[in-house]
């Protein structure tokens, strides 16, 4: 914004907004009405103007007459198989009362199809991350929080991953603008890929990166859990019954006991009188054999014998084989009980090494997934059609595949188009922000031009794809699943 | 300082502001080169009219001579007008959309094109094209809602259409809710309307309002002279009396084959001028005076 003022007497200002020059009345607008003196000062009347809304975002702004060339439009090409506009750069008609900015028909096959691209600007949403860790990083519920500003929380965890809810209307603008601001700015950033910082209320501190290792409390995970403590027990019973009397799988969720587990009795194991804490849940399954952590098997523990009570002498013995793991097989230690029944730290036998390692080895490389989450609200789908409701249904009755930056999206069921997509299938910097706080994300909508002209959609404002010029696209190698597959639509591909 | 914006809106619309000029143009499957005239055309035009100003905000003299093709424009629009106040300011508008209209017809063939400067519309309307274009043009009142369509088409000589009243921008002598004019120029539409509008009043009625121009905006071309600020209550004689005016105005310029046609509103009655191809809301096809 431009709009220096100088006063040019007590009651009128001089406005050097243009070259007109205005001077301005006092409580008066200049011609532009753009611009007003508000008690001797220059004020900008409309900042919701379409080109002001969003720094330009508003609608596509084309560079005036060879002012930084094209810089200002960066909307992606996707090429798959075949090209496929996304809405990245596409601009947004928020609050769309007017058609979204490209409707985009090509010939598929013999059928013509046509995709709505707009950059929608979503108050509700946000990210689901998937953390692949076994390590406690916060309780379900703690507050998730960058720059000390609550963006979210740890919500509930699922196999081998913790999960957390980041962003959403309630933070975006629900809460004091930091906050707000904090929030975008950080799920604007993992939509984006970038690495986040987070503190877990009484939890660990986060870094998040899509498609990257998590850091947790300044060290990078490296493998997810093969499976929980009594899974690995099974997986790996028969491989350790020789070599071993006892093992113990250490995990925070369920600690494995071999002796005491089926598949330990079911290979003839005997009783050997090693304890461990926690409560027992059904033979051989322990929980909460230590508080959650960054130690061993997501537990608190750095030393294995923490998790054990004192050896039972009624069936414990000298010389009993001890192996303790986690379930990455990350962390591994070996003993043999002393005359006193005490474990004492021994070489480990080659076979067993070899377990261990065939425990890491099947564990997954752990990463953080972010997918964005997000609902096309009415007014972004009256830009698609005139009768929103409609595109619901086709969306619904698969007619429509809704995309997001070009990435497969997810869409769930039930009422209004609420999607998920993952942010790595998706060309960089796919997404952006508005001050309101809220994020501006691609979403586009493909169909048959047929359909979309049933369900009321802008048909004068359908251009061909080959009048969308060279020099304003921003080429992309294609990765993720081909839109115009006819296999996504109801009709596969018999018009 | 802001330069000149340009902006796509959707429907292939093109978005050209700078400083108090918003121009929104559109052209029927035009050669882009018909855009980037209109674009090339609009980079200079404000900075241009600034350099003169001085000068177009002063009546005409026979020897006034002006520099740029937009203020010669609209010193042409002005010129001869006896008996009234009026400055070259009075066909700015209309005088920048016809500019700008004529570059895109310079740089490409057209079809049907238009350039709307805040309500002055210059028309491009190809008169060897089946079928015979046309544009409906919708007339808004002071409150948004529509007064009218009317309808244009390539066989009348109408090329320019303005709007004038107490809604808009600029100051107005009289208090007409609206005037609309239909010339064969943007420009003579322009000026044709801001004066039928300034004669559509009541002199000394005391339910109107006035200031010195001079005081609401101290650049006005008007100086010291009364605009209307605030109109109150009035009778249906006031009504009519006030539209007389007015379209004595508007008869005398169709006589001088000044303009095509003009519409004038106020509080819900109106008067036609001319062959006006208007239909109003509700009321199928408004008759014609």
């Amino acid at each position: 914004m431009t709009g220096k003022s100088r006063t040019a007497s007590a009651d009128k200002i001089r406005c050097d907004a243009c070259p007109v020059l205005c001077f301005i009345a006092e409580g008066r607008a200049g011609a532009c009405d753009r611009y007003a003196n508000q008690e001797g000062r220059l004020v900008r009347l409309d900042p919701l103007t379409i080109l002001e809304t969003s720094a330009g975002k508003g609608v596509r702004s084309v560079p005036f007459l060879g002012e930084n060339g094209d810089a200002d439009w960066d909307g992606d090409l996707l090429h798959s198989r075949r090209q496929f506009v996304t809405a990245i750069g596409a601009g947004t008609t928020y609050p769309d009362y007017k058609p979204a900015p490209f409707i985009v028909s090509q010939e598929i096959d013999g059928i013509d199809m046509v995709t709505v691209v707009t950059e929608g600007i979503f108050s509700y949403c946000g990210v689901k991350v998937k953390i692949d860790t076994d390590r406690h990083i916060g309780q379900e519920r703690a507050v998730v929080r960058v720059d000390g500003e609550a963006i979210g929380h740890v919500m509930t965890s699922e196999y081998g991953s913790r999960m957390l809810s980041l962003g959403g209307v309630e933070h975006l603008t629900g809460g004091s603008k930091r906050e707000g601001r904090v929030t975008c700015d950080a799920v604007l950033r993992l939509c984006n890929r970038d690495a986040v910082t987070m503190d877990i209320d009484e939890g660990a501190q986060v870094v998040v990166q899509a498609g990257k290792a998590p850091i947790i409390e300044g060290t990078a995970e490296k493998l997810m859990r093969v499976g929980c403590g009594s899974a690995a027990i099974g997986m790996f019973a028969a491989q350790w019954v020789d070599h071993a009397d006892e093992v113990i799988v250490v995990d925070d969720h369920i600690t494995g006991v071999l002796s005491e587990h089926q598949a330990g009795k079911l290979l003839g194991v005997k009783r050997t009188g090693i304890r461990v804490n926690g409560r027992r849940s059904t033979p051989g399954r322990y929980f909460q054999v230590a508080e959650p952590g960054t130690g061993w098997g997501g537990t608190n523990v750095q030393d294995p014998l923490a998790v054990l009570k004192d050896a039972d002498p009624e069936y414990a013995w000298p010389g009993l084989r001890l192996l303790m793991v986690s379930t990455t097989g990350e962390q591994f230690a070996y003993f043999e009980l002393d005359a006193d029944l005490v474990p004492q730290p021994a070489p480990i036998p080659t076979a067993l090494k070899a377990s261990v390692e065939r425990i890491a080895e099947n564990c997954e490389p752990s990463f953080c997934s972010v997918l964005f989450m997000g609902g096309a609200g009415g007014s972004l789908r009256a830009g698609v059609t005139e009768n929103p409701v409609r595109l619901t249904r086709s969306v619904r009755d698969a007619l429509t595949y809704v995309s997001c930056g070009g990435a497969q999206a997810y869409v769930w069921p039930g009422g209004g188009i609420t999607v998920m997509a993952d942010v790595t299938e998706m060309p960089t910097n796919a997404f952006g922000y508005v001050p309101t706080p809220a994020l501006v994300a691609p979403i586009e909508f493909t169909m048959r031009l047929a359909d979309y002209r049933d369900l009321g959609g802008h048909m004068e404002d359908v251009r061909p794809l080959d009048t969308i010029q060279e020099g304003q696209v921003r080429r992309v190698r294609g990765f993720g699943p081909d839109p115009h597959d006819p296999g996504r639509y109801k009709w596969d591909g018999k018009p | 300082m802001m330069g000149p914006r340009s902006t796509w809106l959707s429907g292939k619309r093109l978005h050209l502001q700078h400083g108090p000029i918003d121009l929104i143009i559109g052209a029927e499957a035009a050669h882009p080169d018909a855009f980037s005239a209109a674009q090339g055309r609009f980079a200079s035009i404000l900075e241009e009219l600034v350099s003169e100003l001085a000068l177009l905000r002063r009546p005409v003299g026979v020897d006034t001579r002006f520099e740029g093709a937009v203020a010669a424009r609209m010193g042409a629009a002005v010129r001869g007008l006896d008996g009234v106040f009026v400055t070259p300011m009075a066909a700015v508008a209309g005088a920048v959309a016809e500019e700008v209209l004529a570059a895109m017809q310079a740089a490409a063939p057209l079809r049907r094109a238009y350039v709307n400067n805040g309500g002055d519309i210059a028309l491009h309307l190809s008169p060897n094209c089946t079928p015979r274009p046309g544009f409906e043009v919708a007339i808004a009142g002071p409150q948004g809602h529509r007064l009218g369509v009317v309808s244009v088409d390539a066989e009348t000589k109408v090329r320019g259409l303005a709007t004038s009243g107490l809604g808009g921008r600029s100051l107005s002598m009289g208090i007409a809710d609206s005037v609309t004019v239909l010339a064969r120029s943007a420009a003579a539409a322009d000026v044709a309307a801001t004066l039928i509008a300034n004669d559509v009043d009541l002199p000394r009625h005391p339910a109107i309002s006035r200031a010195p121009a001079n005081a609401l905006q101290p650049d006005s071309d008007l100086g010291a002279r009364a605009v209307v600020t605030a109109v109150g209550e009035l009778s249906r004689g006031d009504i009519r009396r006030a539209l007389d005016r007015g379209q004595r105005r508007a008869q005398a310029f169709h006589r001088a084959g000044l303009i095509e046609a003009a519409a004038l509103f106020l509080r819900g009655a109106h008067r036609m001028v001319g062959h006006l191809p208007m239909t109003a809301p509700g009321s199928g096809r408004v008759e014609h005076a």
